[in-house]
C-alpha cells in the first residue's frame, strides 16, 4: 500500500452518491476515495449495494445525486479517454457466443488496440494456455473466472475492478484466483473488489469499507476494524465438556451457543472466562479465536452476518 | 472507426458457427425454391381430360393439323357403352367432362367443382363445333386469330419467384440477426462490457450492418447461382446487378427494423417472436410468395410500408421485365428513407443493459 501524496489525485473519489430503484434505495449516500496501488475491499452480504456502487464509480450508470471522479475526471457521462486505463470484471462473466478462450481474449485486446501476442501471454499468466482452443462455454467455473480477469487486464489497466471474482469457485479455485489479485496489485495496480466473503476481504485487502443497505459504515483497515472490537474473543471447547446452562453461567461469558461439536463462549473478558474453565477442567480441545469481521458486522449493524 | 473490424469479424465467426442461423439464412429459403419449383413448373395438370361416348363426328373427323392443335388444351379418351358409368367419373372427378352426340347435336356433361376446367373444356368444344359448322357450310372463314405472348418467351415462373424468395430469405436473416446479437449481447453483458471499451456505439452497430449485407450478398449469390442451374432455369438478362444495390438498400431497412425488435425484447425467444410476428405478415403481404393482385385494394395499400414490397417489386422489375437504374431508383429511394427513419428511432430506444 502506497501512502497518498497530500494534495494529489486521488485515484477514486466519490462525493456522496447515490441510486434508487423504485423503493429501494440500492446506494444511499456512499462517499469514499482510494489512493494509488491500495487494494480496497467492499464488504457486504447480497443486496448491499455493492455491484450498483461499483457501476456507478465505472461510469455505467448514472448515480441520482452525487459525483465520482476517477484520476481526478468524471466518470459520467462515457468518457472514452477514461475507459482504457480502468479494466473492470463484471459480476457476471461476459464472453462473446462461439468463441474459442483465445478468441475471446484477442477479440478484447484488439478492441483496446493490444497487440495479439499480449493476448496470447496474458492466457498463459492466467494458465489458459491448455485451454486456448475451447469454447467459452465449456470452460469450468474458475477457468471462466480466469479468462475474465485475463480480458480485463489484457490492455493494462492502471485502475481494477473485480465484482464478486470468487463467488462460485471452489475453495482450491479461490484460493488460485487470490494469488493471481496479489500479484495484480503488487504489480502496482489500484485494484477494487467487491465480495461478501469475510475471509477474503481480510486476507487480500488493505482496507475494507462494510456495507449494508446502500450505505458505507466504516472504512479501515481489517486489523483496525477488528482491534476496535473490544468484545468477543471466542472460546470453544468440546461439546459435552460442560452443559450450555452452566456455561452461560459462568463469569465473562455474555453469549453461549452449541453446534453439537463444540460449545462457543463469546467473551470480552478472556482471562477470566479461561482461569474458570482452567478450574474446572474443561478444557477438552480448547481453541480461544480473536473478534472476526462477523462480529465487526454485527456490531455495526446489530444483525447477524449472512452472505 | 475503432473497433469496428474486431467487431465485425467476431459477428462474422459466430455466425458461420451457428449451424441453426446457417440453415434458416441459406438452406431453409433453397428449399422454398425447389418447393415453388414442383409446384408452378408441371404444366401438364393444366390440361382437361373428357371422355368421349360412342362417336362424335365433329372430333372424329377432325382435320389432323386441328387435332394436333386440340391435343394442347385437352385430352380425349373415347369409350363405348352407357353414359351413366362415365357421369359419374365426372362426378367423382377424375374426368373434367363427357361428351356424346346424338342426331348432330353435341351433349357435353361437366361438373362446377373446377370451374376454370370446366370453362375450358367448353370454349374448346364450342369453338370445334362453330368451326364444323363453317367447313360444313362450304364457306371459307373469312376471319382469323393469331395470338402473341408480350413477354420473351424465356419468361417462366421461376423469374418471378427468385425475386420474391430471395427477397423473404433476405428480410429474415436481416431482421433476425440485428434483433437476436442486440437481445443476446445485452443478455449475456457483452454490450455492457464493449461500454467498458473504448469503442462507440456507431462501431457497434456499424460492424453488425456490414455483416447483415454481406450475409444478405451471400444469399443473393448462393440463390441465383441455384435458380440458374437448368432444372430451375432462371434467365439473367440486362442490367441484372442491379438486384446488388437493391439488396443493400433493403437490407438496412431490414436491419433497422431487427433493432426496433430487439429494443423491446428481452430474451431471444422474445426477440424471435416479434421478428416472426414482422416478417412472416410482411412476406405474405409484399407478394413474397405469391402475387397481390387478386388481393383487395386496401390490403395492398398496405403492402406499400413494408420495405420488402418494395425490394421485391424493385427485383421483379429487373428480373422479368429488364428495368434500368432510373426504374427502380424510386424503390431504392423508399428503403434507404424507411432506414433512415427506422435506423434514427432503433438509436434513440438502444440501451447498454435492460435497466
Ligand atoms: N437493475 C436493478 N433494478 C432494480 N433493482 C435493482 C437493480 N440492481 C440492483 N437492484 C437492487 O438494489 C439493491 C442492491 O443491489 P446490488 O447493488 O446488486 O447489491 P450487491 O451487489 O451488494 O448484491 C438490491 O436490493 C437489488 O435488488
Ligand atoms: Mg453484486
Amino acid at each position: 500500500m502506497r501512502v497518498p501524496v497530500n494534495g494529489s489525485t486521488q485515484t477514486i473519489e466519490a462525493n456522496d452518491i447515490a441510486k434508487s430503484y423504485g423503493s429501494v434505495k440500492a446506494v444511499d449516500g456512499v462517499s469514499l476515495s482510494v489512493s494509488e496501488g491500495e487494494f480496497f475491499g467492499i464488504l457486504g452480504p447480497n443486496g448491499a449495494g455493492k455491484t450498483t456502487t461499483l457501476e456507478i464509480l465505472e461510469g455505467l450508470r448514472q448515480p441520482d445525486r452525487g459525483r465520482a471522479t476517477l484520476f481526478g475526471l468524471p466518470v459520467w457521462p462515457r468518457n472514452l479517454k477514461l475507459l482504457p486505463r480502468i479494466g473492470v470484471q463484471l459480476q457476471a462473466s461476459a464472453f462473446f457466443e462461439r468463441l474459442t478462450a483465445r478468441e475471446q481474449i484477442r477479440t478484447f485486446a484488439s478492441l483496446y488496440g493490444v497487440k495479439t501476442a499480449k493476448a496470447d501471454a496474458m492466457l498463459e499468466t492466467v494458465g489458459l494456455a491448455d485451454q486456448a482452443d475451447t469454447r467459452t462455454e465449456r470452460l469450468s467455473g474458475g477457468q471462466t473466472q480466469r479468462l475474465s480477469l485475463a480480458c480485463t487486464l489484457v490492455h493494462d489497466p492502471e485502475l481494477v475492478f473485480l465484482d464478486e471474482p470468487t463467488a462460485a469457485l471452489d475453495p482450491q479455485a479461490r484460493r488460485n484466483l487470490w494469488d493471481l489479485l496479489r500479484g495484480i496489485n503488487s504489480s502496482g495496480r489500484t485494484v477494487v473488489l467487491t465480495t461478501h466473503y469475510m475471509d477474503e476481504a481480510e486476507t487480500l485487502c488493505d482496507r475494507v469499507a462494510i456495507m449494508d443497505a446502500g450505505k458505507i459504515l466504516r472504512v479501515d483497515a481489517p486489523a483496525v476494524l477488528m482491534r476496535d472490537l473490544h468484545r468477543a474473543v471466542h472460546v470453544s471447547v468440546a461439546h459435552g465438556t460442560i452443559s450450555l446452562e452452566a456455561a452461560a453461567e459462568l463469569p465473562g461469558a455474555a453469549q453461549v451457543s452449541d453446534d453439537g461439536v463444540s460449545l462457543t463462549i463469546s467473551t470480552t473478558q478472556p482471562a477470566v472466562l479461561l482461569t474458570e474453565l482452567v478450574q474446572r477442567q474443561s478444557l477438552t480441545d480448547l481453541q480461544v479465536k480473536g473478534p472476526t469481521l462477523e462480529d465487526v458486522f454485527l456490531e455495526l449493524t446489530g444483525r447477524e452476518y449472512r452472505a | 472507426m475503432s473497433g469496428f473490424g474486431t467487431l465485425a469479424k467476431v459477428l462474422a465467426l459466430s455466425f458461420i458457427r451457428d449451424k441453426t442461423a446457417v440453415f434458416f439464412t441459406i438452406l431453409f429459403p433453397l428449399m422454398f425454391l425447389v418447393l415453388f419449383g414442383v409446384l408452378f413448373t408441371d404444366h401438364g395438370t393444366s390440361k382437361a381430360h373428357v371422355v368421349q361416348v360412342g362417336e362424335v363426328t365433329v372430333l372424329d373427323q377432325l382435320p389432323q393439323t386441328a387435332k394436333t392443335d386440340l391435343k394442347g388444351s385437352l385430352s380425349v379418351t373415347k369409350e363405348s357403352g352407357p353414359l351413366q358409368p362415365q357421369l359419374r367419373k365426372v362426378r367423382d372427378g377424375d374426368y373434367d367432362a363427357v361428351v356424346s352426340e346424338k342426331d348432330n347435336q353435341l351433349a357435353v356433361y361437366y361438373s362446377e367443382a373446377d370451374q376454370v376446367r370446366s370453362a375450358t373444356v367448353r370454349g374448346v368444344l364450342e369453338s370445334v363445333v362453330q368451326s364444323a359448322n363453317i367447313a360444313a357450310s362450304g364457306n371459307v372463314p373469312r376471319y382469323g386469330l393469331n395470338t402473341h405472348r408480350v413477354e420473351d418467351k424465356s419468361i417462366q415462373p421461376i423469374q418471378y419467384q427468385t425475386p420474391g424468395l430471395l427477397g423473404w430469405a433476405i428480410s429474415m436473416s436481416a431482421v433476425f440477426g440485428a434483433s437476436l446479437t442486440l437481445v443476446e449481447w445485452r443478455r449475456r453483458k457483452v454490450l455492457r462490457r464493449l461500454q467498458l471499451a473504448p469503442v462507440s456505439l456507431a462501431a457497434v452497430i456499424t460492424a453488425r450492418v456490414g455483416v447483415s449485407i454481406a450475409i444478405a450478398l451471400v444469399q443473393g449469390v448462393i440463390f441465383v447461382g441455384i435458380a440458374l442451374l437448368p432444372a430451375f432455369g432462371l434467365q439473367l438478362t440486362g442490367d441484372w446487378w442491379l438486384a446488388i444495390p437493391l439488396i443493400i438498400c433493403a437490407t438496412l431497412a431490414f436491419f433497422a427494423i431487427g433493432l426496433l425488435a430487439g429494443s423491446f425484447a428481452k430474451s431471444a425467444e422474445g426477440a424471435s417472436g416479434i421478428s416472426n410476428l414482422i416478417v412472416l405478415p410482411m412476406a405474405f403481404l409484399s407478394g413474397a410468395f405469391f402475387p397481390l393482385d387478386s388481393a383487395p385494394a386496401w390490403l395492398r395499400s398496405l403492402s406499400e410500408v413494408f420495405p420488402l414490397k418494395h425490394l421485391v417489386d424493385s427485383m421483379r422489375n429487373v428480373f422479368v421485365r429488364s428495368a434500368d437504374l432510373a426504374t427502380i431508383l424510386p424503390d431504392a429511394a423508399l428503403l434507404l428513407a424507411f432506414a433512415a427513419v427506422a435506423g434514427a428511432i432503433a438509436v434513440k430506444l438502444f440501451r447498454w443493459d435492460d435497466v
